[in-house]
């Protein structure tokens, strides 16, 4: 008998529950049943980071963890990045310094480097490219994603506005 | 040089798209939600060359979930012709065969079914219980293989067109021209040195993050809506409505934004499936391609066998260059080979060439183009070639090619001549970088350079502009953004409009709501679209001179405009005061443009590479990278400088690791992101940029396309580096760790 | 995928209990691997067991005397952030580090790598060197499998049906005691290794008391080199010796020619990194490491 399963957890702040199937990805419930499209699909096989959520504190795969994993963990999405109206450094940082062309890898590479500066406020270039080499991005070359989180980085330790 | 002294063009504006793209926000392909939407599979073939001899969909029918089921069977007919999508002709049984098998099967993932169920995980069950009964054939999928006498053929019919005409005669070769300039065997007697040598370079793909995405509703009006990722909303249109033998006013393309396509997602795959399976269905129906159906089920670059011959004098002056170009177009005509014959030499002014060019079917995927399609696997023979004469004759690298290098009025073997073009301004900003006196120092370390061209195109674009009360304009086009065009588009008719960048609010919006505009490809769309929006700026420029006429009294011809601001002797009016005047002047003002522009200017490229060799591994490190390229005018510098780094990323991942790699029975063994392997964060250095800006003649603001030229000289770059480092020289892409020590090895015996 | 249903036990006895009961049920730790298999349909299972509530399976703990004990299912990214691994066992704090990218290792787990039992697993050549062993749960009760053993095929392991892995234990290092894993990749993350050797050296009074040498990616399953350790025991520290050993390395491998590399290309390879990781074993050996 194929029952679906319900699903407590907390997703950018917020209680949330869903119904899935087990063979369900978290990536597919939060793009399809919850609507948070802002994790992408790029490879399905946990290569390419486009998926990228920060569950229970750590950046994953969301395409590698089924739904039913979930379960009374605590999620965050690129959606629940900004802070309200305001968009957090990184963010801020990504525009100015044009580190994105087509975007879809974007929301994965803030997501993770969010993570990343939270753990270590000031890494260093290669802990970056380090950190982030789960992340692909075909568009950049990388170059002004690195010095996005470097400026990141210097907003976040009031260095820089 | 170009004008610096623009007051938007030039500077470096947020992208007004990039708060929803940091966001999440952004809809992609993907992301698109309708109620009763159903997820789509497509079956594909698991040979490389087969005739169908039987489909049987009853067991996937049967299926709980399941809405729909199609095979080429539902295609409705239509009568073949050649029809012109995008970047080239082709006849529209070609189309149609590569969306749904016809009789046979071409290539390993060739589609050949596809069901609509209510989820994708159910579709994609019910596609393993349909039933294929397959006879497989013989198969060819190199070009050499495909070119000999009694190869097994692609397309049974296809007949060779030699030096322009039908030549009746079947083989696996679409086309064979043979482009010559003054006479080579008399120029090859003068040389006093010569080179010849051959290069292989196998299939690579786009490698987009996002795959390829279609969802379509067959209205019960008749009416279809696509919406995808795709660089040409107009392409998908014309093509859905030719495929599905439909008017192009029943068909509706909407673009959503798009993650990557570099001339990848020009071509429909899934669109007409997607609205079969809707049709059917009676509902939406979405298909995403899993990432194993995107190498092998679109259109990777062809792979290539290239044969190079150059002849210089002592004095350093080449005097005859030859090219035997054969690449693999995969299962259909169209392999870009003529596009990389007109690069291959195109640096530089050389009075005796001859180019034979052979566009061959194998049993692969049918390519696509990739970013100045054919150049790069032509630049990485004969910028080799280029680099060994240079030693030969114990010159620089740089100075011999400025030695030679193309200018205004060069001819070309194709036969245009050129007009001012960047040519040696790109080779003087390399010689004087810091980067290429740098020291570099340590053992298994070496710096080489290359150049390459792309002549970019122009095609048809459309724009309108509507002005606000407020003094901001709406600005409506049809190019999907793919890399911050909206905003390079948006700040051309800023800078006519006298106003802030911020004040022009872009929107790409799809087929119903804009005129035609041609894709979003071969660097045209900051070229093309940027001037529709400039002619259109300059349509509003003048109804607002007329408004301001009707304000004074005066005549309209009498009123000027500058940086904004409307005058008539000693009074003045701004745009954004006048704006806020137009309901009392006369109503709204809506400017218009549709432009098909003949100024193109290519661009030329270089780039200089530092690596290092492990000589126990093989293995490179890419220890310094410098990219120039001419933009003839940068409009938004920080995505001019975008597109050097990310095409020099792509080139160097194609030069170091990036190849298709087939199993003997024609399928490919690594079809995933894991083992096809595109350069990761940790693999690229700093990429620095230098923009050279020699202004383009043919463009109100001196453009000249950037997206491509730079993914053309990385591959040889690198391979001229690696020679100094290690001392082999690599004739064969991808110059991965294992061939460069078999190298090493060979020549230590 | 076919649909699966899927299990959540809180209990050791209860996920061996499901294991048991359910033929062909799987276990399910990071997923990092067994999700991919499962979709392509290289693997299937009608129930998930996740094991990662079973208290065991998430033990990271250290102890001077009793050594390392690793739960089957700790998550890479706790083994490197832990002090005392980093500390004790730095050659696997480092392997932790390399497998996959940053959110692999936020899943991933080394007990998972070893059941998975790919040939080119990069932790397991770690846990050989260190002479790991594994304890296995069933209905049988507890067993001990010296972690060179636990492999059996690609893909295949000593687990009988109803068995788990329940951690890995690593006995505490002798003094003077140093490791490093080495391995060759065409990047520089994010790929299976062509070839990986780890080493291991005590070393006593200038000279070599005992070494372990396992290679990944050159056999069916991960290869501890073991004449090679019988013949570095009691030889000095020399050139020659490393030599000597890069060469029996190579000897015993039994690569494959796939698409990841040639066997010859895998061979040389052995030597190279077998040389390069005792290298760097005898230094940390020395420092005291």
């Amino acid at each position: 008998m194929q029952t679906k399963v319900r699903v407590h957890t907390t997703v950018n702040g917020e209680p949330a529950e869903f119904l899935c199937e087990p063979r369900q990805s978290l990536l597919e419930c939060l793009r399809d049943i919850l609507g948070l499209t802002g994790a992408k699909e790029g490879c399905n096989d946990g290569n390419c980071g486009a998926c990228t959520v920060i569950l229970d504190g750590r950046p994953v795969n969301s395409c590698l963890v089924l739904g039913v994993e979930a379960e009374g963990r605590t999620i965050l999405t690129i959606e629940g990045v900004a802070r309200g109206n305001t968009l957090h450094p990184l963010q801020q940082a990504f525009l100015e310094q044009a580190a994105l062309q087509c975007g879809v890898c974007t929301p994965g590479f803030i997501v993770a480097a969010k993570a990343l500066l939270e753990a270590e406020p000031d890494p260093s270039e290669a802990r970056i490219r380090q950190y982030l080499a789960n992340n692909l991005c075909r568009c950049t070359g990388y170059d002004k994603i690195v010095r996005a989180v470097q400026q990141a980085a210097r907003m976040l330790q009031g260095v820089e506005a | 040089m170009s004008r610096q002294d623009y007051t938007v063009v030039g500077t470096r504006p947020i992208r007004p798209d990039g708060v929803d793209k940091v966001t999440g926000r952004a809809l992609y392909g993907a992301d698109v939600r309708l109620a009763g939407l159903l997820e789509g599979y497509v079956l594909r073939s698991p040979h490389a060359h087969a005739r169908i001899l039987r489909i049987d969909t009853s067991k996937a029918e049967a299926l709980p979930g399941v809405k729909a089921v199609i095979t080429a069977a539902d295609l409705p007919p239509a009568e073949d012709r050649i029809i012109d999508l995008g970047e080239g002709a082709m006849p529209l049984s070609y189309i149609r065969g590569n969306v749904l098998a016809q009789g046979k099967v071409l290539y390993k993932g060739h589609a050949v079914a596809a069901v609509a169920a209510v989820n994708a995980h159910v579709a994609q069950e019910a596609a393993e219980l349909i039933e294929v009964d397959y006879e497989p054939l013989p198969f060819v999928l190199t070009a050499r293989e495909a070119m000999q006498e009694g190869a097994p053929l692609v397309l049974e019919d296809l007949k060779t067109k030699e030096f322009g005409k039908p030549s009746g005669k079947v083989s696996n070769v679409a086309e064979h021209f043979r482009w010559t300039l003054g006479d080579v065997e008399q120029g090859f007697a003068e040389a006093e040195v010569i080179v010849e040598r051959e290069y292989h370079t196998t299939t690579v793909h786009q490698g987009y993050i996002e795959p390829q995405n279609a969802t379509a509703f067959w209205n019960q009006d008749g009416r279809v809506e696509i919406w995808s990722s795709t660089q040409g909303a107009f392409v998908v249109r014309d093509s859905v409505a030719a495929v599905l033998n439909l008017p192009v006013s029943k068909v509706r393309a909407t673009p959503m934004e798009i993650g990557g396509g570099f001339g990848g997602k020009i071509r429909v795959y899934l669109e007409p499936v997607a609205a079969l399976l809707s049709r059917k269905s009676g509902r939406p129906v979405k298909i995403v391609m899993p990432r194993r159906d995107v190498f092998e089920g679109t259109g990777p670059t062809p792979g290539t066998y290239i044969r190079v011959k150059m002849g210089a004098r002592k004095d350093g002056r080449i005097v005859a260059a030859e090219a035997w170009m054969a690449y693999e177009a995969g299962a259909y005509p169209g392999g870009m080979v003529a596009s990389g014959a007109m690069c291959i030499f195109a640096a530089y002014d050389i009075p005796n060439v001859a180019i034979d060019g052979f566009d061959v079917q194998v049993n692969k995927p049918s390519t696509s183009a990739y970013r100045a399609p054919g150049a790069t696997q032509a630049a990485f023979a004969a910028e080799s070639v280029v680099d060994e004469l240079a030693g030969k004759l114990g010159m620089d690298p740089i100075d011999f090619r400025l030695r030679n290098a193309a200018r205004e009025g060069t001819r070309r073997a194709d036969g245009p001549k050129y007009r001012r073009i960047g040519c040696v301004e790109v080779l003087e900003a390399m010689k004087n970088h810091p980067h290429y006196t740098a020291p570099l120092e340590g053992p298994n370390r070496g710096r080489g350079v290359a150049v390459g061209f792309w002549f970019n195109v122009g095609l048809s674009s459309s724009c309108t502009l509507s002005v606000n009360p407020d003094g901001t304009v709406n600005l409506v086009e049809g190019s999907t953004d793919i890399g911050g065009t909206r905003a390079s588009i948006a700040m051309q008719a800023a800078e006519v409009l006298g106003i802030a960048a911020g004040d022009v609010r872009p929107n790409v919006v799809d087929t119903d709501l804009v005129g035609y505009t041609a894709v979003t490809g071969g660097s045209r769309t900051t070229f093309a679209t940027g001037w529709a929006a400039y002619e259109a700026a300059q349509d509003v420029v003048r109804q607002m001179a007329a408004r301001a006429a009707r304000l004074w009294d005066v005549e309209a011809g009498q009123v000027t405009f500058e940086r904004g601001v409307f005058r008539h002797g000693e009074r003045s009016i701004s745009f954004k005061e006048l704006a806020a005047r137009l309901d009392e002047t006369g109503g709204p003002v809506m400017g218009r443009a549709t432009v098909n522009p003949r100024g193109v200017g290519g661009s030329f490229a270089g780039a200089i590479a530092d690596v290092e060799v492990d000589p126990e591994t093989g293995k490179t490190t890419v220890l310094r990278f410098t990219s120039v390229q001419d933009a003839g005018k940068a409009v938004h510098p920080g995505y001019v400088e975008g597109q050097m780094q990310g095409g020099s990323a792509q080139g160097i991942g194609w030069a170091l690791n990036e190849e298709y790699f087939m199993s003997p029975e024609g399928a490919m063994l690594n079809a995933s992101f894991l083992d096809y392997r595109i350069p990761t964060t940790l693999d690229l250095p700093m990429i620095d940029t230098v923009i050279v800006e020699v202004a383009n003649p043919g463009h109100p603001f001196g453009v000249r396309g950037v997206g491509e030229a730079n993914i053309v000289p990385p591959p040889a770059a690198l391979a001229n580096a690696i020679y100094r480092a290690a001392g082999v020289r690599m004739r064969r892409l991808p110059m991965k760790p294992s061939a460069i020590l078999e190298a090493i090895r060979a020549q230590r015996e | 995928m076919k649909w699966f249903d899927y299990a959540a036990p809180r209990t050791l006895a209860e996920a061996v209990g499901l294991l048991a009961a359910q033929p062909g049920a799987l276990a399910l730790a990071g997923g990092t691997d067994l999700l991919v298999q499962m979709r392509s349909g290289r693997k299937s299972t009608h129930l998930l067991v996740d094991v990662k509530h079973v208290p065991e399976m998430n033990e990271l703990s250290f102890d001077s005397t009793r050594g390392l004990t690793l739960g089957a299912a700790v998550p890479c990214c706790r083994i490197f952030e832990d002090r005392a691994v980093a500390r004790v066992y730095p050659a696997l704090a480092e392997v932790a580090a390399l497998i996959g990218g940053t959110q692999i290792q936020s899943r991933a787990s080394i007990g998972g790598n070893l059941c998975n039992a790919a040939p080119s697993a990069d932790s397991i050549p770690v846990l050989i060197a260190y002479s790991a062993t594994c304890t296995v749960a069933g209905p049988a009760g507890l067993r001990r499998i010296p972690a060179e053993e636990f492999c059996t095929a690609p893909g295949r392991t000593v687990l009988q049906p109803g068995e788990v892995l329940t951690g890995l234990h690593l006995p505490p290092p002798p003094a003077r005691f140093g490791a490093r894993y080495l391995r060759f990749i065409p990047r520089n993350e994010m790929d299976i290794a062509v070839a990986g050797a780890a080493v291991s050296v005590a070393l006593d009074n200038g000279a070599i008391r005992a070494a372990r040498i396992a290679l990944a990616a050159v056999a069916p399953t991960p290869l501890l080199v073991h004449e090679a350790g019988v013949a570095l025991a009691g030889r000095p520290v020399s050139e020659e010796t490393v030599q000597a050993a890069a060469e029996m390395a190579r000897a015993a491998a039994q690569p494959i020619t796939d698409m990841r590399g040639t066997a010859d290309y895998r061979r040389h390879l052995c030597a190279v990194l077998t040389r390069r990781a005792l290298e760097t074993a005898i230094a940390r050996a020395r420092e005291g490491k």
